[in-house]
């Protein structure tokens, strides 16, 4: 069989150490086989794989779903419609779900707090968020979100006012969530751009606030 | 707080993976909550023996559901995916180093 190949020596290292390639982990060469498989099987188109990757990995993250946020901030109708059902609301910005599943924007109020988990697995808005970081997949963090939502909030610095309730979200395959954080105080009169700068992947998870402007890192 | 960023693939496998199953789905092979279903129990399986911590066990979980997915499909059998995960082995092992890995030649 010809035409399939791979590059190896992603890290730097010494070459003289390894006299053939380096040998990728076991559940690496089970992925390559069934790349290789499917590849043959013609399921696969050569370089799709590669533009997936390329999706994920440099154009969709976190920043779509700030600047979801900091529109809703600066735009009470867009808010209003984005609260009324989001799903159509972030397709018209060119974030919309690739398996079909329908978004929930949840607000944050000095009322109520949301956080959302997914106990299932790790559902989670990708078009808005991207990846979901190691912790949300973790078992702790799913199961205690549930069992102990303060604490949890508590383990990620944050602090809510007694009179604030929290409430969690399940996440599904079909229904993801995305909390829109609270307009942090001293906001007033930036742009949106700024704005966006301030909402933080967590803040949108509900495992975090919203900066303060001008606070630094 | 720190900003910065993580990666989003802590390894190269782990987003390969991922890709093969995301094109597969849109390819119309499966749908997706029937895939989560699968993989929630995958996931529960492994974490009645031991906590998961979200990183490498999480793709290995999601691995074995995609592996045993595509057997229920019909698509691959586990004999032919560990013959052709060996031969990718010693292809790796009969490579000089640097040089591009083929397979089968």
């Amino acid at each position: 069989m010809t035409g399939l190949i791979a590059t190896v020596g992603l890290m730097p290292h010494d070459h003289s150490e390894h006299p053939h390639a380096l040998l990728p982990p076991d559940p690496a060469l089970r992925v390559k086989a069934l790349e290789t498989i499917l590849t043959g099987k013609g399921l696969i188109t050569p370089g799709a794989l590669d533009e997936i990757i390329d999706t994920y990995q440099n154009r969709i993250g976190p920043q779509n779903g700030a600047d979801v946020v900091a529109r809703a901030w600066s735009d009470a109708d867009f808010r209003l419609a984005l609260l009324k059902d989001a799903t159509p609301v972030v397709a018209d910005l060119g974030y919309y779900g690739r398996q079909g599943e329908h978004m929930v924007v949840v607000e944050n109020t000095p009322e109520q707090h949301n956080m959302v988990v997914c106990t299932l697995c790790s559902c989670y808005p990708w078009p808005l968020l991207g990846i979901p970081p190691g912790w949300y997949k973790s078992d702790a963090y799913r199961a205690r979100a549930v069992r102990e939502p303060r604490k949890v909030l508590a383990d990620f610095g944050v602090t809510l006012p007694r009179g604030t309730a929290v409430r969690v979200w399940d996440s599904t395959a079909e229904v993801r969530y995305l909390v829109l954080p609270m307009r942090p105080e001293g906001s007033e009169g930036l742009g949106r751009e700024d704005l966006a700068r301030l909402v933080t992947r967590d803040s949108m998870i509900g495992t975090g606030l919203a900066l303060a402007p001008g606070g630094g890192a | 707080m720190n900003t910065a960023p993580e990666p989003v693939f802590s390894q190269p496998w782990h987003a390969q993976v991922f890709a093969l199953t995301v094109y597969l789905n849109e390819a119309g092979h499966f749908d997706w909550p029937d895939w989560a279903a699968r993989f929630s129990t995958t996931l529960k399986a492994h974490g009645l023996t031991r906590e998961l911590d979200g990183g490498e066990d999480y793709f290995n979980a999601w691995l074995e559901t995609l592996e045993s997915l595509l057997t229920e499909l019909g698509q691959t059998s586990p004999d032919q995916v560990e013959q052709m995960r060996k031969a990718w082995e010693a292809a790796y092992l009969a490579t000089p180093h640097g040089d591009v890995v083929r397979l089968g030649t």
